[in-house]
């Protein structure tokens, strides 16, 4: 590993993203428009929306992120970029987490804006601090460019990229707790649940509705959420290959 | 004989036994072959014959099923060839959302080569005019030769270049090939492929190449002397005939 190809890398992912003014709009506004949409929905009843918004800005960054970074990254592969970097002398790693770090400041700028539209000019309000809430937002979408980074491995074109956001995105929605507190769910699913890191976002975020002082609980679901990004991240720069067929 | 007892004292890459399937297709079902040193030696043959997957395979970035490749000493592929060996693939495997210089500068960051090395590969392909421009901008002759510079940053000992004058107008062809020629008698060793047969007079040597296999290994003259053809072309397919009767 070398932390000035890791910091060329970052620096070429931003540079390519100020140059795509749609791919920025979409992972810098998209979310906020979702919140406000959330917000007109329940004009008439805040309530739904102090309940909904917290679990909602964990959601919705993480699913843009996700799709933006497994596309944008098989970009590279497609475009054979892909295969000349890995005959130089770059580390798989190297690729990674310049990416990571890349799309990292993105999904800082991007989860800010979404808590400072929601909290300052929408009116939800937590029981926790403000702090606390911007961090999950801000891990929760670096949770998912990761996410997007390891499963952009296992997929030949955007196209199959795009097929993961049901199979790998959808179930964690649904398990999460937000339809259903997730010791209701039968034990399976309940099991289930607690192996997918979105559960723990949301988990934490409901914490911060209800508790004025943090406690142990949430700084656990704040380590298994970040554990989860730097094992996406490991594992992605494993399933890199260096010679293909 | 002379020439293959000098090639086995000086050669820089040496594949023996290669074999590569792909996708249940048998590519090069067992090549063997050294590649000398300081010169050009041209991979020539019809589209689909082999000659990606073997540069793929010197290069190492190719899976094989059997044989060795060793380049510099070194198995191909190797860390310690990563900077030693220049790569260019046959589409130009540029950032088309990056300006010409944007490209140079990150593959130099990548492989540790000054950032001067970036301007001078560009004067070298003729691009000094659009360093500002979008790679995707550019047609496709510019986009390959941007491909080619990076494919010269480090100052590589081996080339391998996948058809880099494809598309091109010629006199930017003779320009690259003199630039090649430069290369190769400062001391690199350049492998490059053409389907282009008309291209074959400038290397020092040339490797015919049909179905995955080496039909002929030899100098261009004495390859036209030993078929009596009056061009490449005409040799190549004297070989396949010769091949064809029994």
């Amino acid at each position: 590993m070398n932390p000035k190809i890791t910091g060329a890398v970052a620096r070429r992912v931003l540079t390519q993203l100020r140059r795509d003014h749609r791919t920025l709009a979409m992972m810098l506004v998209l979310p906020c428009l979702l919140v406000s949409l959330l917000w007109w929905m329940f004009d008439r009843n805040e309530q739904v929306f102090d309940r909904l918004g917290p679990p909602l800005l964990a959601v919705f960054p993480f699913i843009v992120m996700f799709l933006v970074t497994s596309v944008t990254t098989l970009r590279e592969r497609s475009s054979g970029t892909l295969e000349r970097l890995l005959s130089m002398p770059m580390a798989k790693l190297d690729l990674l987490l310049g990416y990571a770090i890349a799309f990292g400041v993105v999904a800082l700028v991007q989860a800010l804006l979404a808590v400072s539209l929601t909290v300052g000019l929408l009116g939800l309000e937590v029981a926790g601090p403000l702090w606390a809430l911007a961090v999950v937002a801000v891990l929760d979408a670096i949770l998912g460019t990761t996410l997007g980074l390891l499963v952009s491995a296992f997929a030949e074109t955007e196209f199959q990229a795009v097929q993961f956001m049901p199979a790998l995105v959808i179930p964690q929605i649904l398990l999460c707790g937000l339809f259903v507190p997730r010791s209701a769910l039968p034990d399976v699913l309940d099991n289930v649940s607690n192996v997918l890191p979105l559960s723990y976002a949301v988990d934490a975020m409901r914490q911060l509705q209800r508790l004025e002082a943090l406690d142990s609980d949430f700084g656990l679901d704040i380590a298994v959420i970040a554990g989860f990004v730097v094992a996406a991240v490991a594992l992605g720069a494993a399933t890199l290959r260096r010679r293909t067929g | 004989m002379m020439n293959s007892m000098d090639a086995a004292t000086t050669s820089v890459v040496e594949v023996s036994g290669l074999r590569v399937v792909r996708g249940g297709r048998v590519v090069l079902p067992g090549l063997s072959t050294t590649v000398p040193a300081g010169q050009i030696t041209g991979l020539l043959g019809p589209s689909g014959c082999g000659k990606t997957t073997l540069m793929r395979c010197i290069v190492g970035v190719q899976k094989t099923q059997g044989g060795s490749v060793r380049v510099l000493g070194e198995e191909s592929g190797s860390p310690a060839l990563r900077r030693r060996v220049g790569y260019m693939t046959q589409a130009p495997s540029v950032y088309d959302d990056l300006t010409v210089r944007e490209n140079l500068r990150f593959f130099a960051s990548v492989l540790g080569a000054p950032g001067a090395r970036s301007d001078t590969v560009i004067d070298t392909v003729g691009l000094g005019s659009s360093v500002d421009s979008l790679a995707g901008r550019l047609s496709g002759g510019e986009r390959s030769r941007v491909s080619l510079a990076v494919a010269m940053l480090s100052e590589p000992a081996v080339m391998v270049l996948d058809e880099p004058t494809v598309g091109l107008d010629p006199v930017l062809r003779r320009q690259l090939w003199g630039t090649f020629a430069e290369l190769a008698r400062a001391g690199a060793t350049i492998i490059v492929s053409s389907h282009v047969m008309d291209e074959a007079a400038r290397c020092d040597r040339l490797m015919l190449m049909r179905d995955g296999e080496l039909i002929a290994d030899d100098e261009p003259a004495s390859l036209l002397a030993h078929t009596g053809a009056h061009d490449i072309e005409a040799a190549f397919l004297a070989l396949v005939d010769q091949e064809a009767r029994p």
